[in-house]
This record gives structure tokens, sequence and C-alpha cells, in this order.
């Protein structure tokens, strides 16, 4: 969906990753995987708010949080605690969050940092103000939607898991700006190992939109990249067309309904929420030597510019091409996998960028939940180069191999795919088409470059699995035959 | 020839390994004598003789088949309501929570299990701890056993009477503003507040999560440090808890207290302290001086400051610990869900919570919002600061400081209960070993006709056996310790 | 006539934060109170606190973390059994409106 012009479009994001990788929650031991588990079966006394429970940071989280941070250019805190913010939800066990601040003697976990996206041609900074580590609340379940239920459900599993809250400054310029950050923050915490993008729920943002000087707007609930680009798009124009009839542009926080696609009031400035925020008295402070953060930054693992870049000077691809693939941490496993059973990586590179690529778009399939395999993409590339099959055939089992699995092997012999390079059957095929295409043929000897009609009927004749180069020269051999015939007469 | 109830906890120890009695039999005597004075006293809210008695059986086989005990075993222990015991009722003396069953023991609950101890009861006590005379209970008041009008201080008071009344031998009550030391003082026995971080609070249903510990009640300084000694320890459970190498206290008391230096803070006998009181502490420090220990006066100027610093900090921490409390996934729920959420949170802390829990609530909402937060919050943990460097300075002129633990004797019930601020005043003397997060013990020093006056000991962090071996000293030199209530 | 530290209406307003109802008369008789006691509250201003840094923590502990280990949940049956209203396995709370 695009977006008309709208000026001075201001957007910054507040994005909220689970911390993936962590076996547990960030406070108590219960386990983290709480997916398609019965409801509240994963709730122990401190996630469940049981009065006298007492949280207990879990090490690993900061650990991974720090790694983010450092991946994201930040200045790691060097003392920081965690702090209340108090309010009321029935999805709040304790009916206060766990989180961290920056303000009243607060110092969240690391502050301004950076990532770099590519727009079209373009490549811009996005600056973030903090990175910190909080709580997730627990899941509400509606009859119907959210302003129709009689009463409302409530599923505590997922209270208590870690988040790695990611703000930015209103640096992002439009809706797709957006929607690339969030791929491009996936792609360096996938990287990191901390989290996995593919599993449902797993980021969640709010925004803050405004136009040209105007008020700002903060739009909670986006549930996925999908919806970032839509429900900014819907609050752009929404706020557009309120300036347009010379309305004001309220302060306010709205909800985006995916269901509805739209934006609906959730809170006015009246009722603007007072945290009360205050230091959590339970939990001592965390001090981040400079040894950890240089021993933390040591572990890291191989980040998206770094492998870009590398990309492009061990493979050779082009630059383009490596930022294509390093945009998704899948793709560029997928690549390197390929690569490593067979040493042409351009030949890779161009399968999965055009067909590939374009294939899971069309079936909305993410690559981790597509069926195909390194091994039989390159199993697929090796029956071109051997002229088993050609090219064109091999655009047709590509789709069949992502929605499958099954071996191009297969695929091939089931199907009778296989090239045909037999002169005597291609020959006798080309006697049939030119018989049936008189015209098409006597245009082939006036203009040779019409021929390609008649390779096209070739092809159409054989189900595509004449080989090209085979039939091209066939058809050329046949015509000078017939030349010569009719210079002969 | 004493009842099986009137022993000590040393004693009933004793005399179940040398098989003089057993267990059972002391636990028998002590429901007999519940029967016979808790209609006066009302120290608890639950009674567990049948878990008792099956304790107290297992303890027996145990004996007879002559495995090792725990140092507690048979001993009759009451658990102030705010502390957590699996499958029993835990109440916090609040409508809120009044069928409210832990799925989980406390920590120190489980310590003491370990130990062989018999659990009789949860103790009666201010609405959440919210209180300084246990008149704020939705279950009604406890009286002092020395004389029933009157209170038995609070929060813990259902726990400071049953020690006093003889229906239990040893209790576990819970100290965020001297709510250990206050009812230990009214009712004539020792109560003593632990270092912060040294007795696990996992399994404390919170009011003020910096300032509280949970500590012993018991008749005697000798079986305090026993009890102590059990309850204290690190735990991995609680993010506050210190490992620091776990001490005999036991082992530390001495009958002289020679060459110690006692300070006397004068700002511990300021306006609010009554004239009898101040003299029969006064008594108390020339006793220890007779006893070998050096006396000296010292100013801790910020202490004036100590009790509205010590209400802001618990207001606002309680503000947010109550918050759990809206009827969702336990506690009191109104009885039809006719509005929306928020309503019916609204309703049933409105009902589930008595005036002074909605009291400090809203003061310390009020005194964390906007706009406010730098002026009260901040500006008390300042104080508190201040507070502790006082402490800092004078801890290096003397080992000691002992001051009267309330100002004035018991009062009659009802008597402050109308006036929040008069009932705050009495905490004027305990609040700041919470602020500081110092360990203080209250030992009987005196009767008043025969209202009990209670003297506090304070020492620096984790010198129990400082506070422990002048409190025994003193106990050893006078015979408070085996009065009795007139209770019959 | 003291200055009044808070109003009716502030005490309406905080007691909607801290999500608890009072009557007419409980409005009435809290503001009056909490005046008295915030009355008194104010004597912590008289002391002189510029360079003192607050005590958030009176422990000197730091990174006391736990391993991220798993260990057994409550069992279903404990969850919910003080809840006062239930269905199937949720918890039941009123209305999002």
């Amino acid at each position: 969906m695009s977006i008309m012009a709208a000026p001075g479009v201001k957007i910054g994001l507040e994005i909220h990753c689970q911390l993936t990788s962590l076996k547990t929650k960030l406070f108590c031991g219960c386990s983290s995987d709480y997916r398609d588990r019965e409801p509240n079966t994963l709730v122990c006394p401190v996630c469940l708010g049981i009065p006298g429970a007492l949280p207990v940071v879990n090490g690993k989280a900061v650990e991974c949080a720090v790694m983010a941070a450092l991946a994201l250019n930040c200045g790691v805190s060097g003392r920081m605690f965690f702090f209340r913010k108090n309010y009321f939800y029935p999805d709040m066990p304790k009916n206060f969050q766990i989180s961290q601040y920056d303000r009243a003697g607060g110092v969240p976990l690391a502050v301004n940092g950076y990532l770099h996206i590519e727009v079209g041609k373009k490549r811009k900074k996005i600056q973030i103000s903090r990175v910190h580590l909080e709580e997730d609340p627990g899941k509400l379940v509606h009859l119907g939607s959210i302003d129709q239920s009689p009463y409302t459900l409530v599923d505590y599993n997922r209270a208590g898991i870690a988040l790695l809250e990611v703000v930015t400054e209103p640096d992002l310029r439009s809706p797709r700006e957006a929607r690339v950050f969030l791929q491009r923050l996936r792609s360096i915490l996938e990287h990191l190992g901390v989290f996995d993008g593919g599993l449902e729920g797993a980021m969640r943002c709010d925004a803050n939109i405004s136009l040209a000087g105007g008020t700002r707007v903060e739009v909670k609930n986006i549930s996925s990249f999908k919806e970032v680009e839509r429900a900014l798009s819907f609050e752009i124009m929404r706020q557009k067309d309120l300036v347009e009839k010379g309305l004001a542009v309220e302060r306010e926080t709205r909800h985006w309904d995916e269901a509805r696609r739209l934006t609906i009031t959730l809170r006015t400035k009246e009722e603007e929420q007072d945290y009360r925020y205050f230091p959590e008295p339970d939990l001592v402070p965390i001090v981040i030597t400079r040894d950890f953060v240089e021993s933390a930054r040591a572990k890291m693992p191989e980040l998206p510019e770094a492998r870009m870049k590398r990309f492009v000077e061990e493979y050779g691809l082009p630059g383009y091409d490596a930022g294509v693939l390093v945009g998704e941490k899948a793709l560029a496993d997928f690549f390197e996998d390929c690569v490593k059973l067979y040493h042409e990586p351009k030949e890779v590179s161009n399968w999965m960028m055009s067909d590939l690529l374009r294939c899971l778009y069309e079936n909305n399939l993410e690559l981790p939940e597509s069926k195909i395999t390194p091994a039989h993409l390159v199993e697929m590339i090796r029956l071109i180069e051997e002229g088993v099959i050609s090219g064109k055939i091999g655009k047709r089992v590509l789709p069949e191999m992502v929605l499958t699995g099954r071996r191009p092997h297969r695929i091939v012999e089931e199907r009778g795919l296989v090239k045909i390079t037999s002169r005597k059957m291609l020959e006798e095929t080309v006697e049939r088409v030119f018989a049936e295409n008189p015209k098409a043929v006597e245009d082939a000897l006036m203009d040779e470059k019409t021929v390609h009609f008649l390779v096209g009927q070739l092809m159409k004749a054989t189900g595509g699995k004449a080989d090209p180069q085979l039939a091209n020269q066939i058809i050329l051999e046949r015509l000078k035959e017939v030349m010569k015939k009719k210079q002969g007469k | 020839m004493p009842s099986l109830w009137e022993l000590t906890a040393r004693e009933t120890v004793e005399k179940i390994k040398t098989g003089e009695t057993t267990a059972e039999e002391c636990v028998l005597s002590i429901f007999e004598r519940i029967r016979q004075v808790e209609g006066r006293v009302h120290a608890f809210v639950t009674l567990m003789e049948k878990e008792a008695l099956e304790k107290a059986r297992a303890v027996d086989e145990k004996v007879s088949k002559g495995k090792p005990l725990g140092k507690l075993a048979g001993v009759a222990v009451a658990v102030k309501d705010n502390i957590c015991i699996r499958g029993t009722r835990t109440t916090c003396s609040s409508q809120m929570l009044e069928n409210f069953v832990p799925p989980y023991d406390a920590t120190v609950v489980e310590k003491i299990k370990g130990e062989d101890a018999v659990i009789i009861g949860k103790t009666n006590m201010d609405e959440f701890a919210m209180g300084s005379s246990t008149e704020t209970s939705h279950f009604g008041p406890t009286h002092n056993p020395w004389n029933p009008s009157t209170v038995p201080g609070g929060s813990s008071g259902g726990s400071g009477a049953a020690v006093a009344a003889g229906e239990a031998v040893l209790a576990l009550g819970s100290d965020t503003g001297g709510s250990i030391r206050c009812p230990a003082s009214y009712c004539s026995v020792v109560g003593l507040k632990p270092t912060y971080g040294l007795v696990s609070r996992y399994g404390l249903i919170a009011y003020a999560n910096s300032l509280e510990q949970i500590g012993p009640f018991a008749k005697s300084v000798y079986d305090c440090a026993l009890f102590l000694d059990v309850i204290a320890g690190h735990d991995s459970r609680d993010n506050t808890s210190v490992k620091v190498p776990l001490k005999d206290h036991t082992e530390f008391l001495k009958e002289d207290v020679e060459g110690l230096k006692v300070g006397v803070p004068k700002e511990f006998f300021g306006e609010g302290v009554s004239e009898e009181v101040e003299k029969c502490v006064w008594n108390v420090v020339y006793q220890l001086e007779e006893l070998g220990a050096f006396r000296g006066e010292v100013s801790l100027p910020s202490l004036e400051y100590a009790l509205p610093a010590y209400y802001v900090i618990a207001m606002s921490e309680a503000s947010s610990n109550l918050a759990r409390y809206d009827g969702l996934r336990y506690g009191y729920r109104i009885g039809r869900d006719e509005k929306d959420w928020s309503t019916v949170y609204s309703k049933n802390r409105r009902v589930g919570f008595g005036d002074e829990v909605r009291r400090r609530i809203i003061l310390g909402t009020y005194a964390l919002s906007a706009g406010y937060y730098n002026k009260y919050y901040l500006k008390a943990l300042k104080v508190r600061t201040l507070i502790r460097r006082d402490f800092e300075a004078a801890f290096k002129k003397f080992d000691v400081l002992v001051g009267p633990t309330m100002p004035i004797p018991p009062f009659k019930i009802g008597e402050k209960i109308q006036d929040p601020l008069a009932l705050y005043m009495c905490d004027i003397d305990t609040v700041p070993a919470n602020l500081a997060g110092l360990p203080a013990v209250s030992v009987p020093c005196g009767l008043l006709g025969v209202l009990p006056v209670g003297m506090q000991i304070i020492a620096p962090p984790f010198r129990e056996d400082l506070i422990l071996q002048v409190g025994y000293a003193f106990e050893q030199s006078t015979t408070y310790k085996d009065r009795r209530p007139p209770l019959g | 006539m003291k200055k009044r530290l808070i109003s009716k209406e502030e005490v309406e307003h905080t007691a909607w934060l801290a999500r608890i109802e009072l009557s007419e008369d409980e409005k009435a008789l809290f503001t009056r109170q909490l005046n008295e006691i915030l009355d008194y509250f104010q004597k912590i201003d008289e002391v002189d606190t510029e360079d003192v840094p607050p005590t958030f923590h009176v422990l000197d502990l730091v990174n006391i973390y736990r391993e991220d280990e798993v260990h057994p949940s409550l069992p279903a049956e404990d969850v919910l059994k003080n809840a006062p209203k239930k269905e199937k396995r949720f918890f039941r709370a009123p209305s999002i409106v």
C-alpha cells in the first residue's frame, strides 16, 4: 500500500522484542515456551503476582540485552536498576510492570545508538534513544472484538517473558521507512541469536506520528511488519484529513484495530497515564563493567553489515544482492548453505533473489515456513547445469519444491520434464511446427529476427522441454533447407 | 510445677530429647491454654490444631526411632497472618484476602518446618501490617494479655500477645516500622527485627518492601537467638537476601557487658515520650553500667525527620505493593461484574480494604504521582541517607544504641484509632532502624502498674550478636522474663 | 486556617489512579485526614538535602542473578484455586471497554 505524500511526517517507534532465545522468563524460572500451551499452565507465584512472591533477574537476559545494545551502537550504562511502571489492567498480574526508566534517577540499559537503513538508493541513519529490559504482560482473550465482549478471559502464560524495548527518535519519514527499520532490527537481533522473528507476537510496536510540526499521536498495538505500514498509513491519512478540513489533531493515544484496519481512541490527554515510576525495591542494581561489555562484544556473532561486506568480498556478489540476502537471517543462512554445496554464489544468488523470493511472496510465506532446502535448490541448479532440464523448467519446478519440499529429481521424473535433447524427436516436431505455421516460416525466411515465434511454437509443442539451443539450431538449419529448396526450384 | 505451655523453646526441646515429655503433650498443653484464654486475647485468626497434632506426632515418631531432631523439635510456633503457609488461609487480617490460600510456603516456614517446629496457627495483625495497635484488623482487635482493655501493640499484635499469654512458645512477626518491637514492648516479650537482608522475605506479603523483615518473638533472649538462627540465611528466591557467614547467636550470650560502649541518643527521648517511660529506660541504662558497660550520650539530628520520611516511603511502596489486589486472580470480588474492569476493581478494593489501608494507598499514590515524586518520595529517600549516615557516625563511637521502644505505655483500645496521625506518632523511636536497615531488639524492662515497658537496643548491620548480648545481660539481671500477665 | 495541600478533586483523582472507590462521606473525611497527614509530611522539607544522594536500597548488593534454567511451574489446580471467577482454564475479568 502506498502512501500519498504528506508534509513533514515524523514517526518514532517503540518496539518490544521478546528475547526468544531465553529458556525462562525474565524474573522467574517458568519456561518461556508459552505458544500453543493450555492457558495458565506456565505460571508460578512470581509471574502470577501471588502475594509474597519476589522477582530475581535472569542473568542471561542481561547478557542478551547488552549484546543487542552493542549491535545497535548504543552506549551501555555502567549502573542501572529496574523501575516499577504502575498502572492497572487485567493483563498485568501485579498491576505494575517491572521495567526501566530514564528519569527520576533512573538509567536504562543503553542509550544513544543508531541503525542505518536503505530506502531506495538512500542510506539513512535512524537514531535510537534507548534500549532497556522489561517484562511482558499476560494475554487477553475476547469473545468477538474488543468493544463487544461481555467479559474477558485472561491467560498469564506470557506474563513475565523478557522483552527488549528499543525506542527510536522520530527520524522515520514514512510507513515504508518504518517497515524497513523493523526488518533491519529483526535481522540484527536474529543474527545475534537472541530473537526469532518468525514466532507469533515476538515483535510488537507502538508508534508516535505527527505531521508537519503538528500534535503527536501515539498508536498502540501494532503486531507485525505487515501491520506497521497499514497502521501508519491509516493514521497519516486520518491526520491529513483532519488538517485539510481545518480540524485539530488531538494529542491522544489510539489503538490499531487489525481486524477493522483503523485506529480508535484509547485514551485522551485528560486520562493520560501517570505511571508513578519509582525504583523496584525488590531488585538490587545491575553494574555492567567494561570487562563485561568487552567480553559480550567479543562473543557477538557476525552481524548483517559485516556479513554483507563479506558476501561482496568473498562471493563477489553485487552490493545490492548482498544487502537483500542479509536482510533476513534465514535467507543469508540458506544462501551460504547452498554455496557450501555448490560453489557458484552468483548463480545461487540469482535464483534466490528472483524466483525464490517471488514464490515466497506470492504464497505469503517466510523462508523457514517453506519446505525448500539448500540441498534441493542446489540439486535443481545442477540439473540445469547438466542439461537435464532447461532454465525455464527450473522456474516451474521451484515453486513445487517450495510448497511441497519434494526433491527436484522426483518432480522432473514424475512430470516428465526432462529436457528433450534428441535431435530426431526435435526434427520431427520442427516439421510439424513448420507445417502448421507457413506464414511464420515465410516471415522467418525474410527476417531471421522473427524466428523466435517459431522457437516459441516449438517450445509450446514440447511442453517447454526442448533444449532451447538445440531447438534454435534445428530451426535455423531447417529454415536454411527450406530456403535452399526454394532457391533450388 | 510449670505447665508444658509455660516452657521456653530451649526447655521444650531439651525435655523432648530426653523423653521427659513428648511433642504431642506439649502441643496439647498449648491448645488447652488457647482454649483457656483465647476468648479474652483474640491473638489468632486461624488455629491449625489438626495439622499441629499431626506434626507433633511425626516429631514423636522421630524421637522413638532415634532419628536426629531439629532445633525446634516440638516447639509450638505461631505465624503472623501475612506470612504464607501452603494450604492454610493467609489473610493479612483483611477482608481482601479472607479466603486466600497460598499455593506455597514462605522460605521461613520451610525452614522452621525443617527444624521440626509445630505451627499452631496464624496470628492477628493490623490489616496488611498497617498500624501500631492491631486495631485495624478486619477480624477485630487483639487484646493485651496484661490488660485486655489495652492494645497489644502492632502490627504483629497477635504474635506478641500469643507468646505473652502462653498460647505459643515462639512466634513469627514482621517489622516494617516497629511492628515486631512495638508488640514485644507492649506485651513484655522479646521481639527482634533483623538486619535488612538477613532473613528471606520470600513469602512475606509485602507492605513496604525496602523496610521490612520477618523476625522472632520469644519469651527469653536465648529463645530469640535460637529462633533467629533458624530463620536467618541467604535465599536465592529473594534478591535482597544477603550471603553472610551465619553465626550461632546463642554463643554470644553472657551475663555481663564488660567494656561495651552504650550510646543513648537524645532524640529517642523527644517530646512525645512519657516521663514514666523515660525513667524506666534510664534505669536500664544505669543497670547496664553496673554490668560493665560505658554509657554516653549521642545526638543523631536527622532522627527528627525519620517519622515523616518513613511514612512517605512506606506508603509509596505500599500503594504499589497492594495494587495487585483487584479481585481477578484472588481476593475479594463484588458479586456481579456489570461494569467495566476499572469500576469493578475500584469497588472490590473499596470493600476489600479497610479505612487505614485505603488512606495509605491513596497517600502513597499521591506521593509518587507526577509533580510530587521529587517533593515527597525522592526527598524522603535523601533524608533516609542522612539517617544512615548519622547512625554510621554514632556507631564509630558506640557499640550499641539504646532507648525506649515505645514513647508511651499501652493505651486503651479505641483511644487513638480515630486519629491516624496520633497513632503514627507511636512509631517515632522504632522507624529509624527500619530506614537504616539495622538490627534492633525490644526486651522487657519494666512494668508501670500492669503495663509493660520495653527497651530497644540497636546495633550496626549484621551485629545481632551485640543486641542479643546486651539484651541477655540485662534480662539475666532482672526478673521481667519470669513475670506473667494476670490472665489466670 | 492552613492552606489546603490536597483538594477534594485531587483526592478523587488519586483515588481513581489507585482504583479505590470512595463514597461522598469518605471523600470528605479522607480529604480532611490526608491534609493533616500531608501537613505533617512537610516536615521533611526543613532538612537540607542538597548533594545528598537518595537511598534506593540499603544493601550494597549488586548483580544478583539466577541461571536461565527451567523450574517447574505451578500445577494447574493451584493456579485457579483462589480465582473468584473463572472459565475453563482462564481467569475471568469484567469487560474491557
